[in-house]
This record gives C-alpha cells, structure tokens and sequence, in this order.
C-alpha cells in the first residue's frame, strides 16, 4: 500500500499496518484489556441471545435499554449518592467505595431491568397478541431504539435537568485506575479486576439460574418448544418477561462496569455500537445459546484487541465484524451452536 | 400468576430502597473528600505566526465599535446569519449568531436613524440543508450581508449562489483550505486557515517548545486526518513513526493507543480530532501512566473538553485560529447572554461589526456593502481584519491556548 501513494495526504496517515512488534511486546496487555471489555459484551450479549433463544426476535433495542442503564448509574450517583461531578476521581477508599458501586449497580440493574420489561409490555406483547409476523417485531425493534435514543437526547434534558442532551454526561469518576499488581507484564488495574470479578460472578448466577431454577427450566422449555411448554404449565408471557428481565439486569449491570472503564461514555448514542458489537458476540458465540454469549463476548473483545495492536487502532471494529465472518462461514451456528433449550446447562 | 411477578418485582425493589436506604444513612458526605471540582479553564496564551514564533499583538490599538457616531442613517436593511442553530453541532452556530446579535444590538441602540435586522437561518451545518436555505437568503431584498455559513461543507456547497447574487458572505468559522479558491469574490475568511494551523502549531511544538518527539494521532475524519497531516509534515522526523495513530471518531477506548505510546515515551501528543474523544484520549492517557504534554487543536477547544476530561486536561495545549474575548466584550456578552462567550463569537461579533460599519458609512446596496468589505482594513476585538482577493485575511496568526 506504500508505494503507489506517496505525496497524497491521505497515505501519509497510518493506515493500515502488520505491527507484529506491537502485537507481540503488548500480548498480555492486550489481553487484559481485551478480557475486561469482553466481560462486558458477554453481560450485554446475554441480553440479546436470551430473548432470541425464546422468542426468535433480535432485540435491537437493548442497545438503548444498556444505555439507559448509564444514566441509571449516573443517576444513582449523583442525585441519590450527592457526588459531584468534576471528571477527577474520589478515591473513597474500597469500602465505601464497593458499597457506593453496589448501589450504582442496584439502580442500573433497576432502570436497565425496567426499561426491558416495560420496552416487553409496551412494544412487543401487543404484536404478539396480534399475531404480528417476525419482521414486524424486528422493525419495532429498531424503532423502539430510535425512541430511546431520542427520548435520552432531546426529552430527558427537559425532565431532568442536567440529564441527556447532545452532550455526554460530565464523568463521575468513583475510582482512579490504578495499577494492583502485575501479570506476565500486563498491568491489572482496580477497574479491571472489577469489572471481570463481576461479570464472571453474574455470568455464573445467570447460568445456575438458567440451569437449576423454576424459571430456567422454564425458559429452557419455552425456547425449546413454546407449545408444549404451554401444555405442561409453563406461562409463556410470565417466561418472556422473566427473560426480558434478566437481560435488562445484566445490561444495567454491564452499564455500571462500563461507565467504570469509560466515565465519559453516558451519552444518548453511547450503547450503540457496543450493543451492536454485543450482538455480534452473541451470533459469534451461537444466538440463542447462554454460555455461547458469554465465550463470544470474551472472545470478540480480545480478539478485536489484538487486531488493534496489529493491524491499527482505526481497524478495531473491521477486526471485530471479519471474524464474525469467518467464523459463521466456517460454523454458521456459532461456536457453541444455536439453541437455548438444547445447550447443557 | 402475574400477580406473583408483581409481588417478586415488588420484592427485589423494596429491597433496592432498603439498600439506598443503608446507603444514605452511611454516607458521610463524599462531596467533601477528594475530588472537589477543579477550576480549570482554557485561557489563551500566545498568538503564533506559521513558524511557531510568538507574534506579540499590536498594542493600542482599538477595536472597531459597531456602535459607530450615533448618527447613521439607513433605509431598512438586514444582515443574514446562516449556521447551525439546532442540533449537536449547535453551539458553535449559537456562539456565531451570539456574537452578531451583540454587534447589531449595539449598533441599532446607537443609531435610532438607521435600524439593522439580523435574520437567521438554521442549516443543522447540513450541506444539503444549507443549500436549499442559500436561496432564501439570496431572495430577501433587504439582506444586504451574510455572516456565515458557519461550517465548511455548507459553505463550500453555497459559495456559488452567494457569488452570483453579488452578496457578502464572511464566514466567522469555515477553514477549509479550498474554499477560498473557487474564485468567490463574496467570499471572506474571518480567520486563518487549516492549511496554516497545522504547520503553526507543529513549529509551536518543535521549535518553541523545543519538542523532541511527538505522537501524533488523528480520527479519521476530513478535518482530523487533514490537520494531522499537515501537523506530520511539519514535524517531520520530531513526528515518531512509531506511534503514528488513527483512531475514530466515536471511539471510546484508546487502551491499545495508550499502550502503543507509552512504549514510544513522546514528550507530546497531538491529538487531531474533537474535543468528546479528545477528553476520553486524555484521561486514557493519564490513566495508562503517560505523562507527555496533551496538545490539540480547534476541534477539541471547548468548555466540554475539560469539563468530561478534568484534571487529565490540565495542560494541555490547544491550537485554534478562533480568537480569545476581550475583557470588555466578554462583560458585555455574558451580561446579554447569560454565558461567556464561546469559540468564534468574537469573530462573529467581528464580521457583524465591519458589516454594520459598512452599512453606516452609506453602503446599503450588496455591491457597495462587497465594495466596502472587500476594500476594508481595522482592528477588531480578535484581530486584524484586512483581505486579499481570494477572501483570505492578509495576515494569519494562530492563538494557542492552555488549560490550566
């Protein structure tokens, strides 16, 4: 690519390089960081891989129901908890500040788990009761995203003031970064071991709930075979709203972890592309199928990470969309494979 | 059975208050320790010529007053504004029409004999916007002056119509390098150039600042891959290749970039983009342990920078060709608005000033009003304003600010 550009502005930029140096010297960084942000995408991507695997609609807008988890936390922060904020952290000391992060993401999973629930009643029961077809709730999907989005955007300001607008939110910023320990040359910060303690304990609650309660069975059955689900007992409708449920809590949960790592992220547009990489990983890991989300999310975020490191940081995304590509070339269900009823849980 | 859900969301939500609850009575005041909100602010410090070098500003001389004798008298004319009034692009829009309004309010308080309209039309900054409104403003007998458009693609898109109607179109903000080369005889540029503050702000850097290495990272953009260039170039080997960057605009995480940095240990790094990613970059930045000088450029010179970036923003640098308020006209503004002023407003109260002044001095046709523009020379609060024929100011300086 060098040679034919020389002198044209454009190709001065880098562009597109093969730094296998960078990749190398930065391994264990990279994965690091690449482990934390898949933390998140798995949490996220529960969301959409749950309410496929039991009602075969991609949930578009749980980007939107993520994002209002931000502000969820935001919310607890600064309105209920009085922090104010100033883009400079408080370093509380890490009692105080577990507890004022537990809140956080108590009203986060709130928001998030309300917003989901109520996104359920509002836009897409009544199609059910209709008797809508598929691609009716995919639109509804996308345009219920649109709603929140522009409901964060221009209507929030005028309900809250100081809430939403075109502007992030000014970051609160609970804990400064800071470097623990390190492993095989990676530093782990505070953030990091936070975010991926958490997500790895609600990953584990989400697959015990999914795989040894009432509920679990119950939405294992209904993704199975809603009829006959139907037959032995199960509430379809009470079903679908548990697992609405349960994706908006890990979204608003993701939402917390992710306002730690970027403070400055809680904006109305904030959870698109994440829900869109979320989604993604959710397809990567095998839509439908629980534990497939979670290893799709881990493996999209360092997967993306070291295709950073090596082929440029504008590539990130191209990284993370060219592997779903091949990997659904090779394994069209994902890596797991496809269906929530029949994954071993 | 929906009951039972009922009663189990009941549950979990009292037991949320509950929690609250605890947590209220706890807290013990966390506004009072740690981060109490800084007060950092970016404040201009230089004026900087192509080379880098500090160019003192002329002394006593005033600024042009729109207010002008108290004696003008004028048949009912107006003055055009077009911009992004709406939208997420608004506030610059707003800080232009700010500054106009400031400057015509002035004039018409003075001069009860001759009363100027200011009318205004949002484009969003919206090329295709712009260039259905470019007519609206060319068919109004009584607009005589355009200050605007605002951004550079709208103005690139409706040069054209304005240069036919003959109308005066003086942009307080577009820099794009091409556009004074269309041969617009309406067209004037009411500050330099991005073609001369890449090269200013890199000499700055390196010459100046005496700068051994820099990263340079860009996002991709028309506007941040351009200036970046520019930037690079200048710099020359002072630019490591090592940590040339192209990030995106949008993005969120810059873990990888930091990390490329960190091993390349600049003494700076220039970021060629906007301020929501710059703030991001630079808390990144000092979250990854870098220490290097953060300097930036007009995209990233905004209240927002510093106020999502906080004290990671604390000395970073800031290129713009946008020139700082007076004391004087930062008293007034505020006093009108309500908020200080913001980037281009002293430019737009500038363009609204020469505009007014020309209409005062009896040129009140659009071919004597580009006649006066075009042969104008004074003072204004932010600088100079003097034109060659392709509508560039004759002289180009570059201001750098700082945060602090």
């Amino acid at each position: 690519m060098t040679s034919d550009c020389v002198g044209h502005y454009v190709c001065t930029a880098a562009n597109i390089n093969f730094n296998v140096d960078n990749l190398v010297n930065g391994f264990w960084q990279l994965t690091i960081d690449g482990l934390s942000w898949g933390a998140i995408y798995a949490l996220v991507a529960v969301g959409y891989t749950l309410v496929f695997g039991v009602l075969r609609l991609i949930n578009f807008a749980h980007s939107e129901i993520f994002m209002l988890g931000m502000f969820g936390a935001y919310f607890a922060l600064e309105i209920i908890l009085g922090f104010k904020p100033s883009g400079n952290a408080y370093n509380l000391g890490i009692g105080l500040t577990v507890v004022y992060l537990g809140v956080a993401a108590l009203v986060a999973m709130l928001v998030s788990g309300a917003a989901a629930v109520g996104l359920e009643v509002v836009a897409y029961r009544p199609l059910r009761r209709r008797n809508a077809r598929g691609l009716t709730f995919l639109i509804t999907a996308i345009g219920m995203s649109f709603v929140l989005q522009e409901f964060v955007h221009f209507v929030l300001p005028k309900i809250l003031k100081g809430f939403g607008g075109s502007n992030a939110q000014q970051p609160i910023i609970l804990v400064q970064p800071k470097t623990q320990f390190t492993l095989f040359s990676a530093n782990i910060s505070n953030v990091t071991i936070v975010i991926v303690v958490a997500a790895i304990v609600l990953a584990l609650l989400t697959d015990i709930a999914l795989g040894r309660t009432k509920f679990g069975r119950g939405i294992r059955a209904v993704a199975q075979d809603p009829t006959t689900a139907t037959l032995m007992g199960v509430s379809r409708e009470r079903i679908i709203m548990t697992t609405f449920l349960i994706g908006g809590l890990l979204a608003g949960a993701a939402a917390l972890l992710y306002t730690l790592k970027v403070p400055q992220g809680i904006i109305y547009s904030g959870g698109f592309l994440l829900g869109i990489k979320a989604f993604s990983a959710a397809v990567l890991g095998g839509i439908g199928n629980l534990r497939g989300a979670l290893l799709g999310g881990l493996i999209l975020g360092i997967m993306e990470n070291y295709g950073q490191a090596f082929f440029g940081t504008q590539w990130r995304d191209v990284v993370a969309f060219v592997l779903l590509v091949l990997v659904l070339l090779i394994r069209p269900t994902g890596i797991l494979g496809e269906s929530l009823g029949k994954a071993r849980a | 059975m929906r009951s039972r859900v009922a009663r189990n969301a009941l549950a979990v939500g009292s037991a949320g208050l509950i929690v609250f609850g605890v947590a209220g009575c706890s807290q013990s005041d966390p506004k009072q320790s740690g981060a109490a909100g800084s007060n950092l602010k970016i404040v201009e410090q230089v004026q900087i010529d192509e080379n880098g070098a500090e160019i003192k500003a002329a002394g006593g001389a005033t600024p042009a007053d729109p207010a002008g004798d108290g004696k003008a008298t004028c048949p009912p004319v107006s003055i055009a504004m077009a911009g992004a009034l709406n939208g997420p692009d608004a506030a610059l829009g707003i800080n232009i029409k700010n500054g106009v309004q400031l400057a015509i309010d002035k004039h018409n308080a003075a001069n009860p004999g001759c009363q100027v309209t200011l009318k205004t039309f949002d484009t969003e900054g919206d090329p295709q916007k712009a260039t259905g409104i470019a007519p609206q403003i060319v068919d109004d007998k009584f607009t005589i002056g355009l200050v605007g458009p605002a951004f550079s693609g709208e103005t690139k898109a409706t040069g054209t119509v304005f240069d036919q109607a003959g109308l005066v179109a003086a942009t307080a903000s577009a820099t794009n390098v091409t556009l004074s080369e269309n041969g617009w005889k309406t067209f004037f540029r009411g500050l330099a150039n991005d073609g001369v503050q890449g090269p200013s702000v890199a000499n700055y850097l390196k010459n100046t600042l005496k700068y051994k290495k820099v990263c340079v990272v860009d996002d991709s953009t028309d506007y941040g891959l351009g200036l970046a260039t520019a930037v690079r170039t200048t710099l020359g080997p002072v630019a490591d290749s090592a940590c040339n960057i192209s990030v995106k605009k949008g993005d969120k995480d810059f873990s990888a970039a930091v990390t490329q940095i960190k091993g390349a240990a600049p003494d700076a790094i220039f970021y060629s983009g906007y301020y929501a990613e710059a703030a991001t970059f630079a808390q990144q930045l000092k979250d990854g342990g870098v220490t290097a000088t953060f300097a930036s450029a007009d995209g990233t010179k905004d209240p927002e920078f510093v106020k999502q970036g906080g004290e990671a923003t604390k000395g970073a640098i800031l290129s713009c060709p946008c020139g700082p308020a007076s004391k004087q006209f930062a008293e007034e503004y505020t006093k009108k608005f309500g908020q200080e002023p913001g980037t281009y407003s002293t430019e737009g109260y500038d363009l609204g000033t020469i505009l007014v002044k020309g209409i005062d001095s009896g040129a009140v046709t659009r071919p004597a009003l580009l006649d006066f523009v075009t042969k104008y020379e004074g003072q204004g609060v932010a600088r100079k304003y003097q034109w060659n024929n392709k509508g560039e100011l004759t002289t180009n300086l570059i201001w750098i600010y700082k945060v602090q």
